[in-house]
Formats: structure tokens, sequence, C-alpha cells
């Protein structure tokens, strides 16, 4: 089977430091996979090349097996009819550390934006699917509350159902939780348990362990730009075998 | 000073100096909105860029060297209308533009005043505008990449909606300011309040006319003070 999601030797530098040092990362239909990885490894960057919120200067992305992107020494090589690259884009659906809903759409109607302004919904169509969304995650009385009215764990939800409305078929989140007061953690973590369980494709940057040795059918151990171990999250866990792995965890833990 | 026949005398002149302020307020409110409208455009203007990058290198290239230019016309516009005085440009525009080219004569007084005021404000509100927009979180443009918006939605949509609300104090600023500023107009003839108050004054030998200049000036100012604070308020409940 082709593989959902696939990157070759993605390198990416900000300035003389390198971030990402040729990532080579096969994800397949229904995988979830957690990253974990102590701060600067190159975690969030990875997820946010993949999506191209940054610019890697070398390396392929494939989505379902076609070339989305390639560059080399920072250009460009193959690119992709603009409008068969947004298609691909939108493939990923992405759920922020600091949420980033619009403040003054309603949670509503941050969820019915970009489904009418780029899929062409109309708007009863719109608003059946976004209440249904609000309904998944758990808010579908709030649908008329504006962000700021919202605890920081509604808005990751409402924000979650955001990614949702487009029908993505991968959900990348880059440290969904580490925003949030320690109370409303398990809430967002419960929808995207939830999520993983209805089959989702997931690549989840974290910090939760217990997330990850729960709900991951692989986790990631990233380290200077690298990735250092690949394992499911029971070996990761219980016996890693890289000594950096090792190190991360005993000083968390 | 007689006080009697002195509020007798205001009293008189007051007809023809609140039909005076109504050039003031007229001209004030139209060069304000067309600036608002054209500093739209220069302050998108002076921020673009190239945002759909993946595109052959000849076309890239292209669309390159197009933003650039329109960037640098907008910074040049702004550089231009910000550094040079007000009543320049309007002796410029009223006098100097028909000699230069007889088909750009503006006869009508109140059209020149227009102009070179909504010229000139413009270039002010451009980079209140532009502030604004770049005082709009990454995060919001971040979302709206993911969601597939184009660069111009996410404008129309995300940014330029939240970006009003910060606008709305300096706009209120602007508007004060430029109510003053129309005194300037005297130069051309065109009767504003300040201009029929300097008229009164020289005709009727009598410095008194200046008391109810003043208090007219403050009143239009409170009205705009007023209406600008329930806007804040009333766009302020979202937040």
């Amino acid at each position: 089977m082709e593989a959902i999601l696939r990157t070759e030797n993605l390198n990416k530098h900000f300035g003389s430091l390198h971030v990402l040092r040729d990532i080579n990362l096969t994800v397949n239909q229904g995988d979830v996979i957690c990253i974990v990885g102590p701060s600067g490894a190159g975690k969030s960057t990875l997820l946010r090349a993949l999506n191209q919120l940054e610019d890697i200067q070398s390396g392929k992305i494939f989505i379902d097996g076609q070339l989305f992107l390639h560059r080399a020494r920072g250009k460009t090589l193959r690119s992709v009819k603009t409008k068969e690259h947004k298609k691909l884009l939108l493939e990923m659906g992405m759920v922020f550390q600091s949420f980033n809903l619009f403040p003054h759409k309603t949670a509503l109607e941050n969820v019915m934006l970009a489904p009418m302004k780029v899929k062409g919904f109309s708007t009863e169509q719109a608003k059946a699917r976004a209440q249904a969304l609000l309904e998944q995650v758990g808010l579908g009385d709030k649908g008329d509350s504006y962000p700021s009215k919202l605890s920081g764990g509604q808005q990751q939800r409402v924000a979650i159902a955001r990614a949702l409305a487009m029908d993505p078929r991968i959900m990348l989140f880059d440290e969904p939780t580490s925003a949030l007061d320690p109370e409303l953690v398990g809430d967002v973590l419960g929808v995207m348990k939830n999520l993983a369980e209805s089959g989702m494709t997931m690549l989840v940057v974290t910090h939760e362990m217990g997330f990850a040795r729960e709900a991951a059918d692989r986790v990631l151990f990233m380290c200077d730009g690298v990735i250092a171990e690949d394992a499911s999250p029971e070996q990761l866990f219980t016996n890693p075998q890289n000594p950096r792995t090792q190190q991360f965890l005993s000083s968390i833990l | 000073m007689d006080s009697s026949s002195t509020i007798e005398k205001i009293i008189t002149w007051m007809p023809s100096l609140l039909e005076a302020s109504k050039i003031t307020l007229l001209l004030t409110l139209a060069s304000v909105s067309a600036a608002l409208v054209l500093s739209i455009f220069l302050a998108l203007g002076k921020i673009l860029r190239v945002h759909n990058r993946n595109v052959p290198r000849p076309l890239l290239l292209l669309k390159e060297t197009g933003t650039s230019a329109v960037r640098w016309l907008c910074s040049a516009y702004i550089f231009v209308f910000r550094g040079t005085p007000l009543l320049i440009q309007l002796y410029f525009i009223y006098y100097t533009l028909p000699k230069i080219n007889p088909a750009m004569n503006i006869k009508d007084r109140f059209t020149a005043a227009w102009i070179a005021f909504s010229l000139n404000i413009a270039a002010y509100l451009a980079e209140i505008i532009r502030a604004a927009i770049q005082s709009i979180h990454k995060g919001q443009l971040e979302a709206s990449h993911a969601l597939g918006l184009s660069y111009a939605q996410t404008m129309r949509l995300v940014v330029l909606p939240q970006a009003y609300r910060r606008m709305v104090p300096p706009v209120c600023n602007e508007f004060v300011m430029v109510l003053k500023d129309t005194s300037l107009v005297s130069i051309i003839a065109l009767c504003d309040l300040s201009f029929q108050t300097q008229k009164i004054a020289s005709a009727r030998a009598s410095a008194v006319v200046y008391i109810p200049a003043l208090v007219i000036y403050l009143i239009m100012t409170a009205i705009f003070t007023v209406t600008f604070h329930l806007i804040e308020k009333k766009l302020a409940v979202r937040e």
C-alpha cells in the first residue's frame, strides 16, 4: 500500500542552525504517530514544514504517492499546478499550540468559513456540517460563542473541528495541549483519542507521554534535527535503544 | 465690552458661521472617507509579497518584479505626501496643476480641496492601516493558510476585520486633526468656518467672532470623539 505521507531527506536551516537533518518519514493510512523529544529538536518545524508553514531547503514530500514538493538548495524544483497543490495541502489539517481561532467569528463561523470560501459549500451545508463537528468535539451548545468566551480547552476543540471541516486525511497536531491549564488537557486529549479510534491518520507533536503511550501506534523520538528512534510506544518507553532517548525519558519521568 | 450687544452680535453672525461649518464638516468627512479607501490599497501594496511561490521560475521572477514595483510605488507615494506640507500640496493642486496642463484645472474650490486633502490624509492613514494589519498575530495567517484560504481571502476575511478594530482610535485622531487642518482651505478662498470667521473679523473689525468659532470647532470635535467612542465600545464587545 502506498504511504499517505512520505518525506525524503528533508533539510531545514534557520541561518546556521540545521534544524531538520535528512528527515525520512513514512506515514501509513490510519497511523497515529506521536513525536516526542526535547525542545529545539525540530519537532514543530517538521510538522510546519509538511504543510509549508516553513520553507525547507531541500527534500521531497509525497502525499498519497504524489510529489507535493521537491526542493533543492532552497529552490523549488518541481512545482505542482496551483490547484493540485492546494488540493494536496488540504489533505493535511493543522491544529496549533495557540489555537489560532478567528477572534471576530463565533465558534460555528470559525468552522464554517473555509468550507464555504475554499470548497464552495452553501451556508446551510456548511452550517449543518459545522454543527455536527462541534457536537463531535463536545461543544454542540457553544456554536454562538466567540472564542474569547471559551476556555482554552474549548477553543482547542473548536480548532480541531475547524480543521476537520476541510475533510483532511491527515491531522497534524503541534503541541495541542501545551498552552492549556492542566485540568483542561483531558478534554482535548479525549477528542484526539476518539479521532484516533475513528481511524484518522494523525501526527502529534506532544509532551503528553501518557497520551503517546496510550493512543500512538508509533512514537518518534526527535533530537537535534534527526529522528533518533522510531518504535512502538511499548518499546520506546520501556526499552529505548538510543542513549539519547534513554536520557530524555529519564529526565522527564 | 458691553456683554448684551456682544451676544447680539454673535447671534447675528451665527447663520453664516454655521453655514461655513457645513463646508468644514463636509470636507473633513469626504476627505477622510476617500482617504480610507485609498489608504487600504496603499497599505496592502506596501506589504505585498509573492505568496504563491509554487510557480515556474520565469513567472516567479516576473511576480517578484511586479510586487516590488508595487511596494516601491506605494512607499514613494507615502513618502511624498507625508514629506511635504499640506498647504503647499493644496497650492500645487489648485494653482500649479492648471499651469502644467490646462486640462487639470479644477475650478471648483471644494473639489480641489477635497482632492488635496484626500491624497494627503491617505498617506497617513496607510501607515495606520499597515501597522494595524501587521499587529495581527502571525498565527491567524498560519491558520488561514492551513485551511486553504488564499492571501486575498485571508486579508479580506480574517486580517482586515480584526485590524479595523485596532484602527478606530488612530482614525478618530486623524478625523480630529483633519477637522482643524481644513482651516488651510482659506488660502484658496473656500468659505469654511475659519475663512468665514476671518471675513467677519476683518469686515466688522471685531475679534469677538473668534469665540463662537472656537466653540463650534470644539462641538464638531466632540461629535467625532463621541461617535468613535461608541464605535470602539461596540467593536470591543467580542474581543
